[in-house]
């Protein structure tokens, strides 16, 4: 029997205008449970690949489901984590680690009142697994580039999520960080069984632990495993040319 | 005063727990946006003879909602739309209050506040809607902070944004036409950004902004009215000077911590 796929791309395109089309043709099946690097040029189409994938836009050609269903109307939506591009707090309040994380359990929880005894739980479990228990009554901004990354990674895993994408984590995040994200996220990966997709404009951190790399610049140019990409490849540079 | 006072509670307390919402996402200026909303509704309760403070709430949700609306839709267009709905708000209420023949000293009162013209019925009101404004901000507190924390991440997970959004500027709405007795049309949205931007530089959690805000807003309407009664000032103006006094003193012991 063929397992329903988590993310199902089938020949899509898509523009913000009339005429333009900034993904065109792309076909991809993303596997329940599955460790995915999506990377490209800026400007290549990773993000508009995201929006579709999380059904916050509709394919103007082709179709784009959520474990079976068409993204845009997808019912589960609470099983979906997300970690935006360059994601900061809008304003002044000092919010900490905890009250971050707690954000996560919104959608899992309930949306009017207090917080249940639950949700805390897995707040406090969430802050664990990322290795931030001892910082999770600090205000966020006092915290390194790669600390509050792994805040807001903690956030999208209060929600107990079967589906976490990543979109472009390691901006502003030192290489020792990166790397350090990147063993994070194979853990959770081994742990909790959960489908990763993991979207930035180089792969350097992640390629020993994914699964599969997909490359993307306006369509799909390379679906594979990172070991069969071509050496010359591996140069993040190269897919800019 | 009694009445000035209880009203003064009531707002001191209001004001700064919708307006954390709006700082918190950049949105400061909306209530002064609404403020020009409800001056419309003003100057149609003037010339229809009907409460003005009524007629304000209407206009301001209204104007509200449709700012909130214009918002969500960004761009170039949206923040176009928000400046025609900011003065064509504040054109019509010209309009009506000089066709009303009321262009003199009393609108005065709603533009600036004023400690007189508070009745018992307006504090009913005040007090009435503003504890069901409290009440609303309380049970919505936890969703309304996931969303200052990641609209996107809240979108994407399923949480009705736009439902929320609209919530908040209703809140705004019903905030700023409370307010204008006391501290007039033109001020309320210092009411509802300074206490949060003071308490946002001393505040250690989301939450205690959120309360600290709250303590100020009170403490600035309370000591600003009892200023005001006694030294023949205006009630809004001497409101938001000594909220923005605590806001320098806030800045003061922010920069002396290093923060």
């Amino acid at each position: 029997m063929r397992m329903t796929p988590a993310v199902e791309l089938a020949d899509v395109s898509f523009g913000y205008r009339p005429g333009q089309r900034v993904l065109e043709g792309v076909t991809l099946r993303l596997g329940e449970g599955e460790f995915v690097a999506v990377a490209g040029p800026n400007g290549g189409g990773k993000t508009t690949l995201v929006r579709l994938i999380l059904g916050l836009e509709r394919p103007a050609d082709g179709r784009a489901l959520l474990f079976g269903e068409p993204a845009h109307r997808f019912s589960q939506r609470r099983t979906l984590g997300y970690l935006a591009q360059r994601l900061e707090l809008g304003g002044d309040a000092p919010a900490t680690v905890r009250e971050v994380v707690s954000a996560g359990r919104l959608a899992a929880g309930r949306l009017i009142g207090p917080g249940r005894r639950r949700d805390r739980e897995l707040v406090a479990e969430a802050i664990e697994r990322v290795g931030l228990s001892e910082r999770a009554d600090a205000p966020l901004r006092t915290l390194s580039g790669g600390q509050q990354q792994r805040a807001f990674i903690a956030k999208a895993l209060a929600g107990e999520p079967s589906l976490l994408v990543l979109d472009e984590p390691t901006t502003g995040v030192d290489a020792e960080s990166q790397e350090s994200l990147a063993a994070l996220l194979d853990r959770l990966h081994s742990e909790l069984g959960v489908t990763i997709v993991y979207v930035s404009h180089e792969f350097g951190a992640v390629e020993r632990f994914v699964q599969r790399l997909v490359l993307v610049r306006r369509t799909i140019i390379f679906d594979g495993s990172p070991q069969e990409l071509p050496g010359i490849w591996h140069d993040p540079s190269h897919i800019h040319a | 005063m009694r009445l000035a006072l209880g009203a003064g509670i009531v707002i001191g307390v209001l004001a700064p727990a919708v307006g954390f919402f709006l700082v918190q996402r950049r949105q400061s200026l909306i209530g002064d946006g609404i403020g020009h909303v409800a001056f419309a509704g003003v100057a149609a309760g003037i010339l229809l003879d009907v409460s003005p403070v009524l007629t304000a709430l209407i206009a301001a949700v209204l104007g509200g909602v449709v700012i909130e609306v214009l918002r969500s839709r960004g761009g170039t267009a949206g923040d176009q739309a928000l400046a025609l709905v900011f003065y064509t708000g504040i054109a019509v209420g010209v309009v009506l209050v000089s066709t009303a023949g009321a262009l003199n000293v009393d609108l005065f009162q709603y533009l600036f506040g004023s400690i007189l013209t508070v009745t018992r019925t307006d504090l009913v009101l005040i007090a009435a809607l503003g504890a069901v404004g409290l009440a609303t901000v309380g049970l919505l507190y936890r969703a309304l902070a996931a969303v200052v924390v990641d609209e996107e991440g809240a979108r994407v997970a399923g949480v009705p944004i736009g439902g929320l959004n609209i919530a908040v500027a209703a809140l705004a709405a019903v905030t700023v036409a409370l307010s204008m007795r006391v501290v007039g049309i033109l001020l309320v949205a210092a009411l509802m950004v300074l206490p949060v931007s003071a308490a946002g530089r001393i505040a250690w959690s989301m939450r205690s902004t959120f309360v600290l805000a709250m303590g100020i807003g009170l403490g600035s309407a309370l000591i600003g009215l009892t200023i005001s009664y006694y030294a023949d000032l205006p009630p809004g103006g001497t409101i938001v000077l000594v909220a923005a006094a605590v806001f320098g003193v806030a800045v003061a012991v922010s920069a002396a911590r290093g923060r």
